[in-house]
């Protein structure tokens, strides 16, 4: 690819909430870059600023002091609004709880970024079931989420996360909710994304589920430790049908 | 995002709750049902007491004569002789728009007929009181020319005296004597039943003018052609107001009443009594809409604290949409067309139990009802502001959520 800037450029990320009166700093100053086509895996212990900096990645929150920068943009100082819309139209997100829609069907929870985006009825519809199909539930379009199972809503998830074409995906904690073989299935839809260049960032406390990544930033105390690359990375497909041998 | 899309959101999760979204809406639906009956009736009331009132003449000027002031003492009410019948045909000559002036002397006696008797009104009239009060002559004839010119013994009876001395047999033609003189009837007068004051207006009996001042209601009246009242009749859609400033201005010029003087007649406008009435409806109804809004009100609260636990419920709901690219503006107008949606059915509700209640209240208690497209679309629209009003408040809670807040709830 001629694009040589990397996807996402941060500088000395800071954030600090406001508890009462007291002051809790999350994130301390982090700097780091991540390319086009990247699988990064966030790891760290509870309190280590993991979640706060995949909540500013993903511009769900904005930062107090520092710089971020997404695809060469400087979102990093957006009103919310704006930001609204670098989330419909860069980002597509992936929760621990699914966070999908309890009382919309599987392919109105897909369709509704493109909702937002304001696009017809007729292309959301084709295209969220473009990638219900992509992720194998094509003939449970109609299915409520209470309907499905967990594993099936994560991937209705991440249908959604996939449908507005973004630049990257972010991963809460995906396969936190799930057991051991359905997470090894999430984790080879991942690979197989990652595998025709979307870009991941996955937060997660598993390091079994971070092997699956190429790359794994440590987080501690609210500063990235430890930044490097996964030696004998794992493939989730190829465990799944050994497992199956 | 489109509005069909928000409407069909705004439907589903009203939906979802359907029994927390019919209680929420009752207030709403008892309001705009109370307002659409309460107007149904109290415009059914009003058209009632209208109709009374024009017949008892709402374009009718009545001239009285003024009182006599003797040494200080005042006489009273028409206690002088100043109005004459050429006052009547001046009215009739020189006002434009006069349809009827009709002089009358007023009085009452005893009327006997075989051995019968009975007291009534007696009016002496000329040819236009007919007109002026739209007496409609059931069986006989009018009185003519002749009748009047020639001071002739006619009479024209209203139904109760015929009732009282023939039994309710048609008395033209037959003889009556009033205070001694026997008057032939030429004419039963149609029916009017009562006034809005209660009196029987059929309990009457008309003679020419000649002939009730001559010989019967007598000469002590002073003056030889003087009269008692001067009723005028005006065409419809006449300004009743400057009509009024005519005649008095005709007769003081008449009068020969100088600049500063008081008149020495009283003119009475009977639109004044329906003004009055007007302005008595006014007052009932600007009360029943005070009691219509405070329900409204309520209804509105109701909304408000309803849809204030539902943005609290939904945060999450909330989270997602904002994580996936909708704006704050988004979120206040999925939930500002929740609250209006809520508050609209609810009003198209009450609607229909307003017409409802309004038709039963016709058939339950003869009641004149009359429904008013106004009314409806006043209360679709006071239901929709209700909602707009009430649910801004929980819309603009939800719309100012951040979505790292509003994932995190649950």
């Amino acid at each position: 690819m001629a694009d040589t800037r990397p996807l996402i450029e941060v500088e000395d990320l800071a954030r600090t909430y406001h508890v009462g009166e007291v002051e809790v700093p999350a994130l301390r100053g982090v700097s780091l870059t991540i390319s086009k086509g990247e699988f990064v895996a966030v790891m760290g212990p509870s309190g280590s600023g993991k979640s706060t900096f995949m909540n500013l990645l993903g511009c769900l929150d904005r930062p107090d002091r520092g710089r971020y920068l997404l695809n060469g943009e400087d979102v990093s100082r957006l009103g919310p609004d704006p930001l609204s819309a670098v989330r419909n139209r860069a980002l597509g997100f992936v929760f621990q709880s699914f966070n999908l829609l309890p009382r919309a069907a599987a392919l109105e929870n897909v369709e509704l970024p493109l909702l937002y985006a304001g696009v017809h009825a007729h292309e959301r519809h084709r295209r969220a079931m473009e990638k219900l199909a992509l992720v194998g539930l094509a003939e449970r379009a109609h299915h409520l989420p209470s309907q499905l199972s967990g594993g099936q809503q994560q991937r209705v998830a991440i249908a959604r996360s996939l449908v507005n074409a973004p630049a990257l995906i972010l991963a809460d904690e995906p396969t936190g909710a799930l057991d051991t073989r359905t997470s090894l299935e999430l984790m080879a839809l991942f690979q197989s994304l990652n595998d025709q260049g979307m870009t991941l960032v996955l937060v997660t406390h598993e390091p079994d589920i971070a092997q699956f990544a190429k790359r794994i930033l440590m987080f501690r105390d609210g500063r990235l430790v430890e930044d490097q690359p996964v030696a004998g990375r794992h493939s989730a497909a190829a465990m799944l049908t050994g497992a199956a041998a | 995002m489109n509005h069909l899309d928000t409407l069909r959101g705004a439907l589903r999760s009203l939906r979802a709750n359907r029994m927390r979204s019919a209680l929420t809406t009752l207030g709403i639906v008892i309001g705009i049902a109370a307002v659409i009956t309460m107007l149904a009736v109290g415009e059914g009331a009003r058209r009632q007491v209208a109709e009374q009132m024009k017949s008892l003449g709402t374009n009718l000027i009545l001239v009285l004569p003024g009182t006599v002031t003797s040494s200080g003492v005042r006489l009273g009410g028409a206690s002088r002789n100043s109005l004459t019948e050429a006052d009547a045909r001046a009215i009739r000559q020189e006002i434009p728009g006069v349809v009827a002036a009709a002089p009358a002397l007023r009085g009452s006696g005893q009327v006997v007929y075989g051995n019968l008797n009975w007291a009534t009104q007696l009016y002496g009239v000329d040819g236009d009181y007919l007109v002026s009060r739209d007496w409609v002559i059931a069986s006989g004839r009018k009185f003519d020319d002749n009748d009047l010119r020639g001071k002739a013994k006619v009479a024209l009876v209203g139904e109760t005296v015929a009732q009282m001395l023939f039994g309710g047999t048609d008395p033209t033609g037959q003889t009556i004597r009033v205070k001694g003189v026997p008057l032939t009837i030429v004419g039963l007068l149609e029916s009017k039943g009562q006034n809005v004051m209660g009196q029987d207006q059929d309990d009457i009996v008309l003679i020419p003018l000649g002939t009730a001042r001559g010989r019967i209601l007598g000469s002590a009246q002073g003056r030889p052609d003087s009269v008692g009242h001067i009723t005028v009749k005006m065409a419809d859609g006449s300004d009743m107001q400057a009509a009024e400033a005519q005649v008095q201005a005709l007769l003081r010029q008449k009068h020969r009443i100088q600049p500063g003087q008081d008149d020495d007649f009283n003119i009475r406008n009977l639109s004044e009594i329906v003004q009055a009435e007007q302005a008595s409806s006014g007052a009932l109804s600007a009360l029943l809409a005070a009691i219509a809004s405070v329900s409204l009100i309520v209804g509105g609260i109701g909304i408000m604290n309803i849809m204030l636990v539902s943005v609290t419920e939904r945060t999450r709901e909330i989270g997602i949409r904002l994580a996936v690219g909708a704006r704050r503006g988004d979120i206040l107008t999925q939930f500002m067309v929740e609250a209006v949606t809520l508050s609209v059915l609810g009003g198209l509700v009450g609607v229909g139990l307003g017409l409802g209640g309004g038709l039963l209240v016709q058939r339950l208690f003869d009641w004149p009802v009359v429904f008013q497209a106004r009314a409806v679309l006043l209360a679709v629209v006071s239901a929709s502001a209700v909602g707009i009003f009430f649910g801004w408040y929980p819309a603009r809670k939800a719309s100012r959520l951040t979505p790292v807040e509003a994932l995190r709830h649950d």
